[in-house]
């Protein structure tokens, strides 16, 4: 009897601070109780058009990080601030991902991610500009975005002078490792600011590591043949092909030149688009076999990398660049809000070029920021082996060793 | 510039792109020529084929030659059903639609909008490929290696273009339908149903489209805008072999296929289809009826 009357003091008491609790929070103290006002952020991607399979994967991964910055309780200077997202559609188009920073603007985004194609990003980076809008690049890898002077413009990932910087790198080893076998090339690619851009860069540069660029082939976007193309490198006979193009062109010109039996010694991409992408290693292993590409990719030792790998799949999709690309841009721009707390765009902007983030899982160097382009970031050399893809270079994120020359084709 | 060792390759590879052309530029032939409409739904209900060959194959393992008894009729029923539904209804009365063009364009630029964004809202915009056992084979002729599923398509658009000529010429259907495209209301009066005609008309051409989406699947892929890629230059095909003719149609697509192969061999392939531009404006030109068109 006592013990029961004890308990329900007990509990009478419990309910009844609970309920001051509740009523003080909610009442006496709103600022308190009162959520943190949720911290808007542009997410814009071309999710429809030409290139709206990068869009749509790049847009998956920008949303993954905000609902594991959300789950993990938000920005917690800003006292556990929830990221909430304003998507936008660049629909592929330069003109349009601008007209679409002006509404982001209009909404009151704190920062933007995104634009995945350099074409897009040159317009939107520009149009953030105009209202001092952060902007994080998510992919476009065109120097030219880096090089305008735009004190708003971030970039967490590597541009494409890195890029074929650590190509020629990588190449020139993996060369000298062979006993110099290869010494002719032919470059294939897309005729837009990427692809272009990448080829001659490539062709000056190649010579320096012995190889002779016989001719570079330019075709457009989309393209559904490439018996030509595949004929003309046939000619050449040379002992690598290197393609520069976006997926679908990259697996169609795969498949024709296994149709049209033109063999070499080595098939190596600088950012392929299929190259490194799942995606064509399950749906095409015997053309995407033996591939060698330097393009973005996770440090394969790094858990982060592999947990997201895992969830990603487990939504049906595959675990490309844009996704973790986009994935890290958040969290980098999470960090800097994190330091910044305050959503001010002048702040932010500031913790943007101050930043020495480390928690990422990406195969770079210490993060440090040289006119808004992340000098640690870096590309890796990649080879598709026993249906996977590898990373083969630089040797300490390195999970195999390359195979070169390839084997011969059937 | 380059010896016949690449040159009879790159003729060979025209005709057998140019067959492709062919195959999707029937079906709008044979809609403008019955209809008079500029159907720019065509490209969307392409890739409607596409992704019924698509899932036929990777759902239910039905390879895509064996996918045509069943692609064809299905897309014939979405043909006729728009014209019947939708097409024919647009505007209020029935007279006014079969004249007035810019209004039944609009209507079919915009059913081709619907149409894509509804494939994007549930297909997504991944891009698909199918790889059958076949994909990668190929004969070997001496002069050229030709890709097997490229040969398949070649033979398979002059067969629908056969079947076409034979519905239009030897069918009281065909009859029926040339009848109603030079004169409906005669046709009318002759005791013709004409709106079925139309609808007749609008579910062969979009069958055509079924017939190609099997063609063409085992060589390209196919996403919500895949039909883009096809639509402007079955627009010159039309126009260069003559807008309503079957055989037109076929040689048009041929012409087209060995001049874009021709320029992106000399060119380079960015600047592959100037040559198809070029004869496009110079059909217009000198011979605005085209190859085997008829004047109105």
């Amino acid at each position: 009897m006592t013990h029961k009357i004890s308990q329900s003091r007990r509990r009478f008491l419990a309910t009844t601070a609970a309920t001051g609790a509740v009523a003080a929070s909610g009442f006496g103290f709103p600022h308190i109780a009162k959520a943190a006002a949720p911290v808007k952020i542009g997410v814009l991607h071309p999710v429809t058009g030409a290139v709206s399979y990068s869009g749509t994967q790049s847009r998956a991964g920008a949303l993954m990080a905000i609902d594991d910055i959300n789950a993990a309780g938000g920005i917690k200077s800003l006292g556990g601030a929830k990221i909430e997202a304003s998507l936008a559609d660049a629909q592929s188009k330069a003109d349009v991902g601008s007209a679409e920073v002006e509404k982001l603007n209009e909404a009151g985004v704190t920062a933007i991610v995104g634009g995945y194609a350099s074409f897009i990003c040159l317009a939107t980076t520009q149009a953030a500009a105009k209202h001092d809008l952060p902007y994080i690049v998510d992919v476009g890898v065109a120097d030219q975005i880096m090089e305008r002077g735009l004190t708003n413009t971030f970039r967490f990932s590597p541009g494409f002078g890195a890029c074929v910087q650590q190509a020629i790198t990588g190449l020139g080893a993996i060369n000298q490792g062979s006993g110099q076998i290869a010494k002719t090339a032919v470059i294939v690619h897309e005729d837009s600011l990427f692809g272009t851009g990448t080829a001659n860069l490539l062709s000056k540069a190649l010579p320096n590591i012995g190889i002779t660029v016989l001719e570079v082939m330019k075709h457009p976007t989309p393209t559904l043949d490439f018996n030509n193309i595949a004929l003309r490198i046939k000619q050449h006979n040379p002992d690598l092909i290197i393609p520069a193009n976006y997926y679908n062109e990259y697996v169609l010109l795969a498949r024709t030149l296994q149709q049209q039996k033109v063999s070499s010694k080595g098939i190596y991409s600088v950012l392929g688009g299929a190259a490194s992408q799942y995606k064509f290693v399950k749906e095409f292993p015997e053309a995407a076999a033996y591939v060698m590409d330097c393009n973005h990719w996770f440090d394969p030792k790094n858990q982060a990398a592999l947990d997201l790998k895992k969830k990603i799949e487990a939504k049906g999709l595959f675990y490309t660049y844009e996704v973790w690309l986009n994935y890290e841009a958040i969290m980098y721009l999470a960090d800097a809000l994190e330091r910044a707390a305050s959503v001010d765009r002048a702040k932010v902007t500031e913790a943007l070029a101050s930043s020495t983030w480390s928690h990422h899982f990406m195969p770079y160097g210490p993060t440090k920021f040289v006119k808004g382009q992340n000098q640690g970031a870096q590309a890796v050399n990649l080879q598709v082996q026993d249906n996977d893809i590898k990373v083969i270079l630089p040797s300490q994120f390195a999970n195999a060793k390359p195979v070169f020359p390839m084997p011969a084709r059937g | 510039m380059f010896d016949l060792t690449i040159l009879a390759p790159a003729v060979l590879n025209g005709l057998m792109v140019g067959a492709v052309y062919a195959l999707v530029a029937l079906g709008l032939t044979l809609i403008y020529g019955v209809l008079h409409i500029i159907n720019f739904a065509h490209g969307a209900l392409l890739m409607v084929a596409l992704y019924g060959v698509y899932f036929l194959y990777s759902l239910g393992g039905v390879d895509p030659y064996l996918a045509l008894p069943v692609m064809v009729p299905v897309m014939f029923a979405i043909g006729y059903g728009l014209q019947r539904g939708v097409i024919g209804r647009s505007l209020s009365n029935k007279k006014k639609s079969r004249n007035n063009d810019a209004n039944v364009m609009l209507v079919t630029l915009g059913l081709s909008i619907v149409i894509e964004n509804l494939a994007l809202y549930f297909w997504h915009a991944d891009t698909r490929t199918i790889d059958t056992p076949y994909a990668l084979a190929v004969v070997d002729i001496g002069i050229a290696i030709l890709p097997v599923p490229k040969l398949i398509a070649f033979a398979g658009a002059v067969v629908v273009a056969a079947i076409l000529w034979l519905l239009m010429a030897r069918t009281d259907l065909g009859r029926a339908i040339r009848a109603v495209s030079k004169e409906s209301r005669g046709a009318q009066l002759m005791g013709i149903d004409v709106e079925h005609i139309y609808a007749m008309s609008f579910g062969v051409g979009t069958a055509c489209l079924g017939a190609a989406g099997c063609l063409l699947l085992p060589s390209i892929y196919v996403e919500p805008g895949v039909g883009h890629i096809f639509v402007l230059v079955a627009f010159t095909v039309v126009v260069l072999g003559g807008m309503g003719s079957i055989v037109g149609a076929l040689v048009g697509g041929l012409i087209i296929g060995v001049t874009e192969s021709l320029c992106g061999l000399y060119l380079g392939e960015s600047l592959g289809q100037i040559g198809i531009f070029i004869i496009f404006i110079a059909a217009l030109m000198f011979k605005p009826t085209g190859i085997f068109g008829q004047r109105a």
